[in-house]
């Protein structure tokens, strides 16, 4: 494998007599989203700030690209620094400057471009971010939503290498911090910077992350991929990872792919080789378009918005759900066979259009004239029997699938 | 019984009742307490060095400007009326103590003296202490406690250079020019209640002051103003940029109380250092 970007060597640190570090090792590697869970007060925070040289360990060494920290020059030091930006968890704007000015202070204090370009670069990054309106105002005067995206131009405004972001969705609403993730992950593809993260948001933050790397006891218990940490069996996982699924499931009507496995399995135990299940996939076309034109907000509102209905219509009926991608829902329906889901299938596909559809045309379609997105929402049923694998009933399902309602959002609307 | 098992528990129990150590006690407090001050001292002069190292480096013109609008120009009104009343306070108590020796001549001169070389500094700095360094202590403190001063670290711009820097100059200059404002007014206003309530000879007055009032006198007055701006800035800005580390409280009550700190020991060490300044350039 590569030399990893940044990595942490039997890193300790304590405060006072309180050790919040306890030898951490940690690989963290270029151009990848990289997220650090735990519970609160586990020193999360803590190792992002050695990451940015806020902090420096009591025992062991950092790396950075394969070179201690501690041997480099101070040059060596300030130009690796140089390329990393930094989110704080409270946003630390500046709250006597305007949002303009608190984005526009790194570019005025460390480069030397002249005003219009600043001005150029600030307002791109404003108007990316949906703060147009609230570019003169100060940070007082804005939703701690606002706040977040203002202090996430901030982090972006110079073109960093790395981002590190502490906790960016903290205080948010489920919406807000799937728009926050939602954000974060298409910048990261957009200008390609290596993103560490620290985050709660389970399952939501599997969808954007790489690598995750599991702080417990003040250790790191797991590195690897989401998908490796569903298969990773420690207490780490019944303690943190379980509570905080609960939450998520409470406040979007979706399990996380964990539990939506579990649940699965647990099914196919009851059932006989011939009794038979069936499975809805969704899929939200142009999502992606919905995004760039109206916004994150308005694009998570979308998704979560037919999780909680999708459970309100199939969860009466023993279904169960989880987000399968950023754009894909899948439904299991354990005790209906093809004909008792096509009927749930029509009263769903009714209601969703007289009242779902309808309440996000009016609350989401916010668009400048000229403008016109299309959000496609497909749906296809497909049977499985315990013997087949699910995955090639998701494909089935797919395969299956045809329109069962259109968002429209036009200017004016 | 359950307190007896707790004491037995307890770290101090263990201990056993030494007089050598007992009798050591005031010295190791004593030497602990001066050991403590020396480092915070220390600390400080470091500060500051560094403080006015970064102030030499380009972009620091239009902060300056900005801290010396707050600093100064607006300070103007507070030190206009403390000095005018302060002039026509001494103008009156020694007109009535110089009269009865007939010396009533010498308001003039005993005003001026005493405001270009004592009052006049002293005054001006306790109260630019009271309306901009507390605010300056609180200003950076509120920044430290809320990571905005980390995060001027994190974004590669010096908070030395960004924030206490400016200050520190913005305070030479201003103290400076503030109390020469002091001294003028404190002198019409000696001349209020000399001349036209007590009906002292304006000329008289005038010429008492051209007499006896030479310019080493004013620039003594100058150097002590610009020993106390150093003081009350580093004493502010230091105060404030270390609340987070303060033993005795944290948060916003750290704030609080590391402001009233900085303006307590910004009035005590401008009395100490007048003090020392004089008795060095007498």
């Amino acid at each position: 494998m590569d030399t990893p970007l940044i990595e942490f060597k039997d890193v300790t640190k304590r405060f006072g007599r309180r050790t919040v570090l306890d030898r951490v090792n940690l690989q963290i590697y270029e151009g990848e989203v990289t997220t650090i869970i735990g519970l609160s007060g586990s020193g999360k925070s803590v190792m992002l700030k050695h990451i940015i040289g806020l902090l420096k360990p009591d025992e062991g060494t950092i790396l950075f690209r394969g070179k201690p920290v501690t041997g480099m020059k101070r040059s060596e030091i300030a130009a690796s620094f140089a390329q990393i930006s930094y989110m704080f968890q409270g946003n630390a704007l500046f709250d006597s400057m305007t949002i303009y000015d608190n984005i526009a202070l790194p570019l005025r204090e460390t480069t030397h471009l002249k005003k219009a370009e600043i001005d150029r670069r600030v307002m791109a990054r404003i108007e990316q971010t949906e703060l147009t309106e609230s570019a003169h105002r100060y940070p007082s005067e804005l939703s701690g939503g606002m706040q977040k995206r203002a202090a996430l131009a901030r982090a972006l405004i110079t073109d960093p290498q790395i981002v590190l972001f502490d906790e960016p969705t903290s205080g948010q609403d489920p919406v807000r911090k799937n728009a926050i993730l939602s954000m974060i992950a298409q910048y990261q593809k957009k200008f390609n910077f290596t993103a560490i993260l620290v985050s709660h948001e389970i399952p939501d933050v599997y969808f954007i992350s790489n690598r995750i790397l599991s702080l417990y006891n003040h250790r790191i218990v797991f590195q690897g991929t989401p998908e490796e940490l569903e298969e990773f069996d420690h207490p780490f996982k019944d303690e943190v990872i379980h509570s905080l699924e609960v939450l998520q499931k409470e406040l979007t009507g979706l399990y996380s792919k964990r539990q939506f496995e579990m649940l699965n399995h647990l099914q196919l135990k009851r059932r006989t080789v011939e009794e038979s299940y069936c499975l809805v996939v969704f899929s939200l076309v142009g999502l992606n378009a919905i995004i760039t034109s109206v916004g994150h907000d308005a694009a998570q509102e979308a998704v979560r918005g037919m999780g909680l209905y999708i459970d309100k219509h199939f969860g009466a009926i023993g279904g169960f759900s989880t987000r399968r991608n950023t754009n894909e829902i899948i439904t299991m329906l354990p005790y209906s066979n093809l004909d008792e889901t096509e009927s749930i299938m029509n009263d769903f596909v009714h209601d969703f259009k007289e009242q779902f559809l309808q309440s996000v045309q009016e609350s989401a379609c916010k668009l400048a004239a000229g403008e016109m997105v299309e959000l496609m929402i497909m749906a296809g049923i497909a049977q499985g029997r315990s013997t087949v694998d699910i995955d090639s009933v998701v494909v089935l399902a797919k395969s299956q699938q045809k329109e069962i309602g259109r968002l429209s959002c036009a200017a004016g609307e | 019984m359950a307190l007896n098992e707790d004491n037995q528990n307890s770290p101090e129990a263990g201990e056993k009742f030494r007089p050598v150590m007992f009798l050591a006690r005031p010295f190791t407090f004593t030497g602990e307490t001066v050991m403590g001050w020396i480092n915070i001292l220390g600390a400080a002069t470091v500060f500051l060095v560094k403080a006015l190292w970064v102030s030499l480096r380009p972009r620091q013109f239009s902060k300056v400007v900005k801290q010396v609008y707050y600093i100064g120009a607006r300070s103007m009104t507070i030190i206009m009326l403390v000095s005018l009343f302060t002039g026509m306070v001494l103008g009156l108590q020694s007109y009535h103590a110089l009269v009865q020796f007939g010396a009533q001549g010498a308001v003039g001169s005993l005003v001026s003296l005493s405001l270009i070389m004592e009052l006049g500094p002293v005054l001006t700095a306790i109260m630019i202490t009271a309306r901009a360094g507390s605010a300056i202590t609180a200003e950076i403190g509120i920044q430290r406690i809320s990571e905005q001063i980390d995060a001027l670290h994190t974004m590669q711009i010096n908070p030395l250079q960004y924030l206490v820097s400016p200050k520190i100059t913005a305070a030479i200059i201003s103290f400076p020019l503030l109390t020469a404002m002091f001294d003028l007014i404190g002198i019409f206003g000696g001349y209020i209640s000399g001349v036209a309530l007590l009906g002292l000879n304006a000329g008289v007055y005038v010429h008492s002051i051209q007499a006896y009032v030479v310019m080493s006198d004013i620039n003594n007055g100058f150097i002590k103003s610009i020993v106390f701006a150093v003081i009350v800035s580093t004493v502010c800005c230091y105060q404030g940029y270390f609340a987070h580390m303060r033993k005795d409280s944290h948060g916003a009550q750290a704030v609080g109380l590391a402001t009233t700190s900085a303006v307590v020991l910004s009035c005590v060490l401008i009395l100490v250092s007048d003090y020392v300044v004089t008795s060095l350039l007498i």
